[in-house]
């Protein structure tokens, strides 16, 4: 008895910082799965400066061939394989770490890795030889190799193996009484990205199992009914994606700055509308298409009315609410802003929480319900705007909130010291800089009716000649400094991970206690995680004014630029 | 526990957390609602009330049924040739059909200003983009459903159709013509 004990004892440390028990078979899972996301990001990056150099029409770079290679191969590595590996690791954090809980399983979390990687690489191996020219969507009759299915349904199957594991990690730590009262809000969050994952998931099987079989020429693909299925699994994936950040935001506030949960119901609440609302993800895919009515299109893109919406606008307020709260909390008092004024800019976690706040607001959220109205879908359907939302989603916003947390994971879970450090604290700027500076072009472009996965903006050896608006010329410098900066960005985040993963000093206790360079300031000083008493009276009769002033401000973006396109719409030719 | 207690999200809530919600949080809530309506209500508004909506006439057809029809519809109006493709002036009401495949847009339109005309979309082979280039008006093409759309040019002038979806290697090939042209005087009913 003893013994077993022990041995279960020796399983776990305590993490100086946060207090937390931590298992080291979740560790190390997290670690092997975050290891491979940075594996993948590289390939994405190396593929995404061979695209942005082509289409930058004065450099040109990649034949056509190549370019559209590169085009399947940076989606997939980007949003597949990077965003869903670094997920897995969030999940084995956001359980059985949090929730100070043994991994149930290690060894089928282990497969389930197996799988993953196994699929990952038959799918890349299938795009780099040229035998999955299909690009990320995939549409039909377009057809790939059969191997490159089964390498994205392996894959998902190893995914979601993994995401069951998180859950049984949730049953383990609740009967095994691990921790009292509610699941923190980090962990709820990752819960509902979970729940998300699944339903996606089923989508993905239920499109890329006959798909399979269609390749080997069993059966038959409708290529409308295939959209609409595919996209309840590309545009949910997003969604998780989506809860995953928040949760990364909320995560991140707490850590930086000793942020806070404004109010438990509306944060959870919020998260719950994210999962009752996200299969109808695909909708808004299917806007201009010839398959489905105007009822259907209204209702489902709106996610019912924009209850989805409505919930990313809530984390909106709460984020920033959260930040603030917890500043004011610690002292910063004054003004409006004091709390923003002397944010701790030089962590780069902090730096990633809040450029990916801004960013997905602004540039991501407002762009995208604008596009998924039914009549505006007209004047953006498959140009550059589209892309230049979701770069500012997923690469912005997600991938960003994701390099910001990296900076805690590796002092407070791989128990290294971030190499790299001076350009650490930059790294988020020139990343999220790049990207919004590519984002922004890309949009502009896409106004001006520039085409999306097009190798060619000269329309060189076309049967007609099509005049570029010269604007668009110009832009493509914006979208291509950007493009190459965000790819410097991510290429310095990869340096650094990389080095620090397996060159990096360890965090000794000497190292925390004398400030060593490498170790952010929440991990040195890790920032109060409750309060209460005067401070907290105070706070409550406050509240968050600079956040009020912030949500006013982007609220008003949000309105100008709804209606603008409106106009822009009642311009064009009737239609209907 | 004091009146108020705040927590990270890294900590676990302990007793009953679901509380009121703070005058401001709520005041935001409330005016985030109202704007979801009124993002909801713009949609089928404007399909009463606006001149754009991507509605159309919308069922499946057989691709080869799609083709023989397209080429009916060429040999009815065609009035020329230009880089080898046929240029087609269909008459004021008519039904326009153009076909998408890898990798042209045919035929070559000639239609008039202020005039509404039937534009069928359909592919013969892979998914395409119809994306009126600089006009920016753009539908999804694909193969085996016929989107009939009533549209009505609103100004004269020669437009390109770019495919905004990928469709192969020769996708950047893939651009077609629509020439507007002012409506004779005659037809406008007025001198």
């Amino acid at each position: 008895m003893t013994t077993a004990l022990s041995s279960i004892a020796a399983r776990f440390r305590t993490c100086p910082v946060t207090g937390l028990q931590v298992n080291r078979d979740s560790e190390w899972l997290l670690r092997a799965n975050a290891v491979i996301a940075v594996v993948a990001m590289l390939v994405g990056a190396l593929a995404a400066i061979g695209l942005v150099l082509t289409r930058w029409q004065t450099i040109h770079l990649l034949p056509a061939d190549l370019y559209y290679r590169f085009l399947t191969a940076h989606g997939l590595n980007m949003l597949i394989f990077w965003v869903i590996f670094f997920e897995m690791a969030v999940l084995y954090f956001a359980g059985p770490i949090v929730l100070n809980c043994r991994q149930p399983a290690p060894r089928l979390g282990w497969f389930a890795f197996g799988l993953m990687v196994v699929g990952a690489v038959m799918v890349d191996t299938m795009v780099f030889t040229g035998r999955a020219d299909v690009l990320f969507t995939s549409y039909p009759p377009l057809r790939a190799d059969s191997n490159y299915y089964l390498g994205v349904i392996l894959f998902a199957v190893g995914a979601l193996i993994a995401v069951s594991l998180f859950f049984a990690s949730l049953v383990v730590a609740k009967r095994e009484r691990t921790y009292t009262g509610s699941m923190p809000l980090v962990t709820f969050g990752a819960l509902t990205a979970a729940v998300i994952a699944v339903i996606t998931l089923l989508h993905g099987a239920a499109v890329y199992i006959p798909t399979w079989l269609w390749s080997m020429n069993i059966g038959n693909i409708d290529p409308e009914i295939y959209r609409m299925v595919w996209w309840g699994l590309g545009h949910s994936s997003q969604q998780i994606n989506v809860a995953a950040m928040v949760s990364v935001w909320y995560l991140l506030g707490g850590l930086t700055v000793g942020g806070v949960v404004v109010n438990e119901k509306v944060s959870r609440t919020a998260f719950v509308l994210y999962v009752l609302f996200i299969s109808m993800a695909s909708a808004h895919h299917l806007l201009v298409d010839p398959g489905v009515g105007p009822a259907w299109k209204i209702w489902n893109t709106s996610y019912a009315m924009y209850l989805a919406v409505l919930a990313s606008m809530i984390h909106g307020f709460t984020v920033p609410a959260g930040i603030e709260a917890g500043q004011r909390l610690r002292g910063y008092t004054n003004g409006l802003f004091e709390w923003l004024r002397k944010a701790p800019w030089s962590d780069p976690g902090f730096a990633g929480l809040w450029l990916s706040l801004v960013i997905f607001g602004f540039l991501g959220g407002i762009t995208g319900v604008t596009l998924g109205t039914e009549q505006i879908n007209i004047l953006a359907h498959n140009t550059l705007r589209v892309p230049g939302h979701f770069h500012a989603t997923v690469v912005g916003g997600t991938t960003l909130s994701f390099m910001g947390v990296t900076y805690y994971v590796l002092p407070l879970l791989f128990r290294k010291r971030v190499a790299f450090w001076r350009m650490a604290k930059i790294q988020p700027y020139v990343f999220g800089g790049g990207i919004s500076a590519m984002a922004i072009g890309m949009i502009l472009m896409g106004i001006l009716g520039m085409p999306r996965r097009h190798w060619d903006s000269s329309f060189a050896g076309a049967p007609f000649p099509v005049e570029i608006h010269p604007a668009a010329e110009l832009l493509q410098v914006l979208f291509g400094v950007g493009g190459l900066l965000a790819a410097t960005g991510a290429l310095m985040f990869i340096a650094i991970a990389v080095a620090t993963v397996f060159f990096g000093k360890p965090v000794t206790a000497e190292a925390l206690a004398s400030g060593a360079s490498g170790i952010p300031q929440g991990v040195l000083k890790l920032p109060p995680q409750s309060y209460e008493g005067p401070p907290a009276e105070a706070l409550h009769k406050s509240g968050v004014r600079g956040t009020v002033v912030l949500v006013a401000v982007f609220f008003v973006c949000f309105i100008v630029y709804y209606f603008t396109n409106w106009a822009m719409l009642s311009f064009l030719w009737k239609v209907g | 526990m004091s009146a108020h207690e705040f927590h990270s999200a890294l900590v676990p809530p302990q007793g009953i957390w679901w509380q009121p919600a703070h005058r401001q949080e709520k005041t935001w809530i409330a005016i985030a609602f109202a704007w979801c309506l009124v993002l909801f209500a713009m949609m089928p508004l404007w399909h009463f009330r606006g001149g754009q909506n991507p509605a159309g006439i919308r069922y499946r057809v057989k691709p080869d049924d799609y083709v023989a029809r397209v080429e009916r519809f060429v040999t009815d109006y065609k009035v020329g040739e230009e880089s080898g493709i046929p240029v087609v002036a269909p008459p004021p009401g008519a039904d326009v059909y153009l076909l998408g495949r890898m990798w042209q847009w045919y035929p070559a339109l000639k239609l008039q200003k202020g005039v509404h005309y039937t534009l069928h979309l359909s592919s013969q082979d892979v998914n395409h983009g119809f994306s009126l280039y600089p006009v920016n008006l753009n539908f999804q093409v694909v193969p085996g459903y016929d989107y009939g759309l009533r549209v009505v040019p609103n100004r004269a002038g020669d437009f390109r159709i770019i495919c905004n979806e990928f469709c192969g290697i020769g996708h950047h090939l893939m651009v077609g013509k629509v020439l507007v042209e002012d409506a004779p005087a005659a037809a406008g009913g007025r001198p």
